[in-house]
């Protein structure tokens, strides 16, 4: 079975660490990622919320910060290789015009690891 | 139970909640020594008590009723000691509950933080204080830290930072929610405080200096807003401004600690994640079509952070937005940073008429006698690049500026012999 791990945390506190206290969480995780290579598919860590846009769907809207409403859930997820975010919504609002309803977050990512295979034998982060 | 594995951990978390305590309490209380104490009050406590029962889920929150109750009970104890000089001061406190109730009820953490910014860029208090005012009060340095990175004693700090407290209390400033005009007028004030800040960690520091930790303070206080207020493009630009210079950080010195510039300095020791993050800050300002002198600034310290090399960089493009920025900020100090752009694109005789009608406004400033002795070496004009960079030393503000200069006059006097 594939399962999501989704990471939540207080944004306020995780960007007021400094390079070496983030340096320490992210060699702790490495260690983790490390045990279960052969189980890690993709490793991301997206950007803080205030580089995201969001595109509500039924109003066709897009507006800057990340998703905010608590009505709705968080059902799935895409990733996309588009040189612009300007590409990244087009692709959105196609996704929109075939499963109306909700909205799409933009996110862009900090940190892509393809899988855990990457991290095994690579050096350590 | 949460497990918390180490002290730093808890601190991250007081660190991240400040500026929103801090702002929330002194609306409460409109006195900021008041606003800080009750702050203080309230982080002793998560000290004993969050170790024990972990973190609240709201850190702030916790912080705000905590530190208002603490403070409210001092208020009262004192008014009990000395029961006539305070009538006027404050409100009894039975009257007073359920007005604090509805003001933290009713909050808007947005006003608060943008209040709390804005009242250290009040306009009578010189850069420096506006400065170390912010440093103390939003993010929460101790006056140890910042006198030790201003180069004074702590008694010196403190008294500067007493000052311009009592200059502002003096100020009234208005504790109602700001109209539209009012709120931009703010925004545009606590961008530029910002941007005091991420400069005093960024000119001429050190990444090793006591002062290079102001960038990173910065930074944060930048995006706190982004959070608030997430469609401001100038902040956005301010924000990707801060990240592309400071992604310089690792590649700006060289081990004696003289400055390397631009063109020679090693680009893979360039932060890419914080450049992927000013580039994505970009591209959503851009959307909003409302270009600013942040965007701007941005756009032209992207057009180097995308340059693999030196050689590969957009001087077109980068001649442009100066152009633009100039439109938007006419300043001769914009003139002649184009005219780098246009002695690359056009040679040194186009720049130097470019800049030749700038001596006046830019008399006493070391970089417009820096570049145009460089133009004029390039032209050969010996005799008069020697003179220009005889100023330019003269005007060095650090050995290390001076040193490039020197530099420069070495490679001439030995151009000259083999001539």
């Amino acid at each position: 079975m594939l399962y999501t791990l989704l990471c939540y945390n207080d944004e306020a506190v995780t960007t007021a660490w400094t390079a070496e206290e983030d340096a320490a969480v992210m060699a702790r995780l490495d260690g983790v990622h490390r045990k279960w290579a052969s189980r890690f598919k993709p490793m991301i860590r997206l950007m803080p919320t205030s580089a995201a846009t969001t595109l509500r769907k039924k109003e066709k809207l897009v507006l800057d910060g990340p998703y905010a409403e608590t009505k709705e859930q968080l059902l799935g997820f895409y990733v996309v290789d588009v040189p612009s975010l300007e590409d990244a919504l087009t692709i959105a609002r196609e996704l929109a015009e075939a499963n109306p309803g909700g909205a799409y977050e933009i996110r862009p990512i900090m940190l892509y690891i393809p899988d855990g295979s990457a991290v095994e034998h690579g050096p350590h982060t | 139970m949460a497990h918390i594995p180490d002290s730093s951990w808890l601190e991250a978390k007081l660190t991240g909640a400040r500026p929103r305590a801090v702002a929330a309490l002194l609306r409460y209380f409109r006195d900021l020594d008041l606003a800080e104490e009750a702050y203080q009050e309230a982080c002793l406590r998560a000290l004993k008590t969050w170790p024990k029962n972990g973190p609240p889920r709201d850190c702030a929150s916790w912080l705000i009723m905590v530190g208002r109750n603490v403070a409210l009970d001092h208020v009262r104890k004192r008014s009990k000691l000395t029961p006539l000089s305070l009538e006027d001061a404050l409100p009894e406190p039975d009257d007073a509950e359920p007005e604090i109730a509805a003001r933290l009820d009713a909050i808007d953490y947005r006003d608060d933080i943008l209040r709390l910014l804005f009242i250290c860029c009040h306009p009578e208090l010189p850069a420096t204080q506006q400065i170390a005012l912010a440093l103390r009060i939003v993010s929460g340095l101790t006056v140890k830290q910042i006198a030790h990175a201003f180069l004074v004693n702590e008694r010196a700090m403190e008294q500067r930072i007493t000052r311009a407290k009592a200059r502002i209390a003096q100020a009234n400033v208005p504790f109602e929610s700001p109209t539209p005009d009012e709120h931009s007028e703010r925004f545009d004030a606590v961008a530029a405080m910002i941007y005091l800040v991420f400069n005093e960690g960024y000119t001429d520091a050190h990444p090793k200096s006591e002062r290079a930790g102001f960038c990173g303070e910065a930074i944060r206080l930048a995006r706190l807003l982004l959070r608030m207020f997430p469609a401001e493009p100038e902040m956005m630009g301010l924000l990707a401004l801060m990240l592309l210079q400071h992604s310089r950080r690792d590649a700006r010195f060289d081990d004696s600690g003289a400055p390397i510039l631009l063109d020679d300095q090693d680009r893979t020791r360039w932060d890419q994640r914080a450049i992927a993050e000013a580039l994505a800050m970009l591209d959503k300002a851009m959307r909003h079509r409302r270009p600013g002198p942040y965007q701007i600034q941005a756009a032209i310290a992207a057009m180097h952070a995308r340059a693999p090399r030196p050689e590969e960089t957009d001087w077109a493009g980068i001649e442009q937005l100066y152009a633009a920025l100039e439109r938007h900020t006419p300043s001769p100090v914009i003139t002649l940073n184009r005219a780098v752009a246009v002695s690359k694109l056009h040679g040194a005789q186009a720049a130097l008429d470019l800049i030749e009608p700038l001596v006046e406004p830019l008399e006493g400033y070391f970089y417009f006698h820096g570049l145009r002795g460089a133009l004029l070496e390039r032209l050969a004009r010996h005799a008069e690049a020697r003179e220009a960079f005889g100023r330019a030393i003269a005007l060095a503000n650090t050995p290390a500026e001076a040193m490039h200069i020197r530099q420069h006059l070495d490679r001439l006097q030995s151009a000259e012999k083999s001539l």
